[in-house]
């Protein structure tokens, strides 16, 4: 009988922390007893009072997609050795030095180093540009191949923009998101937040639906995050690769069964600022590591 | 010739004698297996990391054979105790003949 008993003792005890881990899970979302140090010494803060602009629809305190993520996955992004991405950063940075198109010019060329010519810019994406229009990232980046370089664009979501956009994302990482939304900017926002809060698709979701009034809840094997931006482009476990942001839109607009909008498309870009605009002040984080 | 082969290794910069200290090292290669075909149904030439060695001021800690199966970007990391300050020297071998080295410098006191 003795090893019955014993058996039947330690089965309860696991059901009780069983239960008990359940419990702390539910509350734990956002994660509150971790801090994001990348290599032991840049301490990025993943939460920060919300922006004026949002009201206080997401509470007084904004968090970073990080602190919604299980422990491994923050683990990953601590430490760039860990982090994928850096693969792709690398490549980037290769890229950067390598003169391209008829022009034969590299970034470099122009830029020199991107230490500290990009620095900041991943920050203040997207903006109004001369034209009055509203660029993302990857529209300078091309605009830089095809006119200066005179090389062929790159695809929005291609792997050598990605490596591109998360070379120059990364001189920025520290750095607290600040996108400029009055002014010139202002009808883009404006569009940018109707867009957020206008239901897609059959399941009728709009984004607000998910990360403004579930954030922190469980759904699709995942908890859902407040939607931050400032981590693009990042690496996603469940892709095993580089996923950019108008990537991520595109997801999650067909997961509404809607037709979704193209990547890089104006309705994305509007979209892309107004979602920057919710994120202000937090660090930006490029590159993630995500779910 | 696999393009953009680059070695990566990230080593303590100092540790105390007997302390275990963890090596990390990654290399982006594509390791191509020899097993896939292409569109015309032509096999893709195996291309891999067939070894990988570590040595410590000379003295081989590491003599790892690489097979097809493992997978792109081969990430290795080991535990090691060293006695004395010295140079850590990795060498990855190509089926292509080219060999890849870094060498990193630990401080043991």
């Amino acid at each position: 009988m003795k090893p019955y008993r014993s058996l039947g003792a330690a089965t309860t005890v696991a059901a009780v922390a069983a239960m008990t881990l359940a419990a702390v899970t539910a509350s734990a979302d956002p994660v509150m007893d971790d801090e994001l140090v990348i290599n032991e010494e840049l301490e990025l803060m993943t939460d920060t009072p919300a922006p004026e602009h949002l009201g206080g629809v997401l509470g007084e305190t904004i968090y970073s997609g990080w602190r919604f993520r299980d422990t491994e996955t923050r683990a990953m992004q601590k430490d760039d050795f860990d982090n994928p991405m850096f693969l792709f950063v690398d490549a980037g940075l290769a890229a950067w030095d390598t003169p391209e198109g008829a022009a034969n010019q590299s970034c470099a060329d122009c830029h020199n180093s991107i230490e500290d010519s990009m620095k900041g810019v991943r920050a203040a994406m997207p903006r109004v540009n001369a034209d009055g229009e509203l660029w993302s990232l990857e529209n300078y980046v091309n605009d830089c191949r095809e006119t200066r370089m005179e090389a062929e664009p790159w695809g929005w979501n291609s792997q050598e923009m990605k490596n591109m956009t998360a070379a120059i994302g990364l001189q920025s990482r520290g750095m607290p998101v600040e996108v400029q939304i009055d002014g010139e900017a202002a009808p883009f926002w404006e569009k940018g937040k109707e867009m957020y809060y206008t239901r897609f698709g059959q399941l009728e979701m709009s984004c607000a639906n998910c990360h403004e009034d579930n954030f922190g809840n469980y759904i699709r094997s995942d908890h859902l995050s407040q939607g931050q931006v400032n981590g693009f482009p990042l690496y996603r476990l469940k892709d095993q690769g580089a996923v950019s942001m108008h990537q991520r839109f595109v997801g999650c607009v067909r997961d509404t069964r809607g037709e979704t909008f193209a990547p890089g498309s104006q309705e994305f870009r509007e979209l892309e600022l107004y979602v920057a605009s919710r994120g202000m002040g937090l660090p930006v984080e490029t590159p993630a590591v995500r779910h | 010739m696999a393009d953009n082969v680059k070695p990566r290794v990230r080593v303590p910069k100092s540790a105390s004698v007997d302390e275990v200290v963890v090596i990390k090292t990654l290399i982006s290669h594509p390791m191509e297996s020899g097993q896939r075909k292409d569109r015309d149904g032509n096999t893709i030439p195996r291309s891999i990391i067939n070894r990988f060695t570590a040595e410590f001021n000379g003295t081989s800690v590491l003599d790892a054979t690489l097979e097809p199966a493992i997978s792109t970007n081969p990430y290795i990391e080991f535990s090691v105790k060293l006695p004395e300050s010295g140079d850590f020297k990795f060498t990855w071998y190509d089926d292509d003949g080219s060999v890849y080295e870094d060498v990193q410098s630990i401080e043991v006191a």
